[in-house]
């Protein structure tokens, strides 16, 4: 049924510098279907979202809206044409009213002196008729992030729109909050919108999609009715990559300790993560795995008490860990490498040398805290050739370095305290290839000589080229744990997207 | 450690590169070139009256500035210190006038104002407001406290025994002790700035608060501690003016934060905090009085005093940040 096709790729590139976003990616949406976008972070998802929303100029091929070739050049083109994109954040005033933020673009153009208030609450109302009960005179401040949505998409819908682009809306959602929404999904599709569906979770997808299309590496790989196929078919699509050998030698069997450096149980932080146990082997590097939301970075903050408190138990090679701050984790040994390492890592405008001595100064300084600053620059140096740190002179600001530098002095400072266990949260994010490498050398280096090595990271083959074993986090809970063979990304995935354990292939 | 071809820096000339693109040198180079200029102009400015005269009038203003260049680095701001000068006067004062022993009158003023400090801190840590609108706050209510404790009018202290009179009025050899007073406030909080770990932390903080907290920084406590000892700082100051004036005036200081604000980031201190020198600072603070200075000497009209230097922080702060834009 072609003429119930509303919007066709064909062939559709992007590239930004070097890299390909997209290479020749066809992509088809019919009329009253809701329609799953899946793949990994990185695939492509955004970017063909960005093009068909007119953010993005294509490169090469062609956007063929309701059967006439078109070019989007613009989001104010693609709102004429009739595509609502509802993006992953929430981008609404939250100090003005409901129904303005939803007339937001027809305010912008109006041309009458006086805003009508009553009017546009009026037509807000029509709107959320076929949506919810959601009063339109109500602040946006006012409402749960789920009606916020709502509003989001009640933005979209006023804009007469065929095609409606929502970029994982329930990742802040409860699951009844979710239900919801689906529903309001489905009755819009039996009206005749189309709807692209990106989401992580193979449940929502299979529960709710009528067809799924795969992306993988900036590549079209399948799109399939989603009655047809099982989840793990869609985990195969989404992951079938061959691991390139970039990674050093894992621990051997010889190398296996039975002496573990850090042992948790029953860890708990509302609404975070619950009932979280796990142990790290001395040697080994344990990987954490997760979808972005999952917990994985709150569960590690929690444990080295970097943001409120926690219930449970830690200890530090056999040592129960009480812990009132950082601080206490920074003097036990325990160290954690932050995720954002321009937001909350380093200090961008300040020396090298001062970075890396800024988890403790006493180290550096004299018993009355005088700082010496010929030791402060030693143990830079010492540490910046021991990670083969490329800079000019230690005093220069950090923002003088590239990122793979830049996160070497973040690690430096990690080291100068010559911790027993580092956590490290995406220790690679923003770094070239041949540093990432470097960095996973270092890694594995540390763990051999006896330091305690947690990775998190979204990229799933980096986790599985540098990890012994990998923990899933799922919904903060311990979704399962992977070691050797059964270390793979469909392992990976079945585990963070919550399908049985069971269903696991070594 | 390794020096790639690709790092800008060329270690030969960038010690000699460094200097010329400190805030510092630039600062010194034009206050010299104002000097020689001046030295022309008028006969009278370099004359040892003059300058003396110049330095008094800023010392006791370059203590506070000292205070304020802390709290600018660690990220906050204190549009309260012109009032807390003035209501560490007035406390001190009126306790005098009820028969208190001066110098035990000036430690509870200074007591005072560092609990207003510390008030401050409590506001911005615990209950989580802006610097600006609690120390704007404060700064109404410590000069309706001045206006209050003495009715709008100067407190004469006529009768303030001539020690305690010396530390406004008295000289060391020629110098005066108001001077020398500075001068090691200056000395002292510079070289801590520099080089102790506890005003490391107060960098650490002022650069990126965040960062600062994943590093075990109690960045909390070192913002409530920078806060305070901007006011400790101003409280101070305002003894050492009723020493000097031999009055409390309830009045005085007004507009005083904006000077010292201005001096401080002339001088190269970041209103988005981590970077700052009390060096700069000062060098701020006489920048300003040296403009001040050969305004007056020229017989230009105060009111276009203001708006010159005013001028020059719009200038100063302009070239700051283009050169920081060009940089990075």
């Amino acid at each position: 049924m072609p003429d119930n096709v509303i919007l066709k790729i064909s062939n559709v590139s992007k590239s930004f510098g070097a890299i390909r976003a997209l290479r020749g990616v066809d992509f088809e949406l019919r009329r009253g279907e809701i329609h799953a976008l899946a793949g990994e972070n990185g695939a492509g998802k955004s970017t063909l979202m960005n093009v068909i929303d007119g953010i993005l100029k294509p490169d090469s091929g062609e956007i063929i809206w309701d059967g006439k070739p078109v070019r989007i050049n613009s989001p104010t083109k693609a709102q004429k044409l009739g595509i609502g994109f509802v993006h992953q954040e929430i981008a609404l005033c939250p100090d003005v009213s409901v129904a303005e933020n939803i007339f937001m673009a027809t305010t912008n153009i109006s041309r009458s002196f006086l805003m009508d208030y009553k009017g546009l609450e009026a037509k807000a109302r029509e709107v959320f008729r076929q949506l919810s009960d959601i009063d339109p005179s109500v602040l946006v401040r006012d409402l749960s992030i789920s009606n916020q949505q709502l509003v989001e998409i009640a933005k979209a819908l006023t804009l007469d729109c065929k095609v409606l682009i929502l970029d994982e809306p329930t990742a802040a959602l409860t699951d009844k909050e979710a239900q919801v929404l689906f529903g309001i999904m489905r009755r819009l599709a039996d009206s005749g919108i189309a709807i692209i569906y990106i989401s992580h979770r193979m449940v929502e997808i299979f529960d709710n999609c009528d067809r799924v299309t795969v992306f993988r590496d900036g590549q079209y790989i399948t799109t399939r009715n989603v009655a047809e196929i099982e989840p793990g078919d869609v985990v195969n699509a989404m992951v079938g990559r061959k691991i390139e050998n970039l990674y050093p030698d894992k621990q051997s069997k010889e190398e296996a300790s039975p002496d573990i450096i850090l042992a948790v149980k029953g860890l708990t932080q509302h609404p975070r993560f619950s009932d979280v146990s796990f142990h790290l082997k001395k040697g080994e590097i344990l990987g954490i795995a997760g979808l972005i939301g999952s917990g994985r970075s709150e569960i590690v903050k929690g444990i080295c008490r970097l943001d409120g408190d926690v219930s449970g138990d830690v200890w530090l090679n056999g040592e129960p860990l009480i812990l009132k701050h950082y601080q206490d984790s920074i003097a036990a040994g325990m160290v954690y490498l932050s995720e954002d390492r321009k937001g909350d890592g380093i200090f961008l405008d300040m020396p090298i040398s001062a970075n890396v001595s800024a988890l403790k100064l006493q180290q550096v300084a004299s018993p009355l805290g005088l700082i010496n600053r010929e030791l402060e620059d030693g143990q830079a140096e010492r540490l910046g050739d021991k990670l083969n740190l490329k800079c000019g002179q230690l005093s220069d600001p950090v923002s003088s370095l590239s990122g793979g530098n830049q996160q070497k002095v973040a690690i430096a400072k990690m080291l100068s305290v010559n911790p027993k266990l580092i956590f490290l949260d995406e220790p690679t994010r923003g770094v070239d290839v041949g540093a990432k490498a470097e960095i996973h050398r270092i890694l594995r280096e540390l763990a051999r000589s006896g330091v305690g090595i947690v990775v998190i990271s979204s990229e799933l083959p980096e986790l599985i080229g540098v990890s012994d074993r990998v923990l899933v986090v799922r919904e903060g809970r311990i979704g399962g744990v992977v070691e050797g063979d059964m270390i793979t990304e469909e392992n990976i995935m079945h585990l963070a997207s919550g399908l049985d354990a069971q269903e696991l292939t070594g | 450690m390794e020096i790639t071809a690709s790092a800008p820096a060329e270690p030969t000339t960038s010690t000699l590169h460094k200097l010329l693109r400190m805030r510092e040198t630039g600062l010194i180079a034009i206050i010299l070139v104002m000097f020689v200029i001046m030295s022309f102009a008028s006969p009278y400015f370099l004359t040892w009256v003059n300058m003396r005269a110049m330095v008094m009038a800023f010392a006791v203003e370059g203590i506070v500035v000292v205070g304020m260049t802390i709290l600018l680095i660690s990220g906050g701001i204190d549009l309260s210190v012109g009032s807390v000068t003035a209501l560490s006067m007035v406390i001190a004062g009126w306790l005098f006038l009820q028969g208190i022993d001066p110098w035990v009158a000036s430690a509870i003023a200074i007591a005072a104002c560092t609990a207003i400090g510390a008030f401050m801190g409590f506001f911005v840590t615990r209950v989580g407001l802006h610097h600006f609108i609690v120390s704007l706050a404060v700064m109404v209510i410590a000069r309706g406290a001045c206006l209050l404790g003495t009715g709008g009018r100067p407190l004469g202290l006529y009768t303030l025994p001539p020690e305690f009179k010396f530390i406004g009025q008295g000289t060391i050899g020629p110098i005066p002790l108001v001077i020398i007073i500075f001068l090691v406030v200056v000395l002292v909080f510079d070289f801590m700035l520099r080089r102790t770990t506890v005003f490391r932390k107060v960098f650490y903080t002022g650069s990126n608060e965040k960062a600062a907290a994943y590093s075990g920084i109690r960045t909390k406590k070192v913002i409530f501690l920078t806060t305070t000892l901007c006011s400790a700082l101003a409280g101070f100051a305002g003894i050492i003016y009723m020493a000097r004036f031999g009055s409390a005036q309830p009045t005085f200081g007004q507009g005083m934060e904006l000077n010292v604000i201005a001096a401080a980031v002339i001088g190269g201190a970041s209103l988005t905090g981590g970077a700052g020198t009390i060096f700069g600072a000062i060098l701020g603070v006489v920048l300003l009085s040296v403009v001040s200075s050969s305004l007056a000497l020229l017989d230009v009209s105060v009111y276009w005093q203001d708006i010159i230097r005013g001028s020059i922080l719009l200038a100063a702060v302009s070239i700051d940040h283009y050169l920081n834009k060009k940089r990075s």
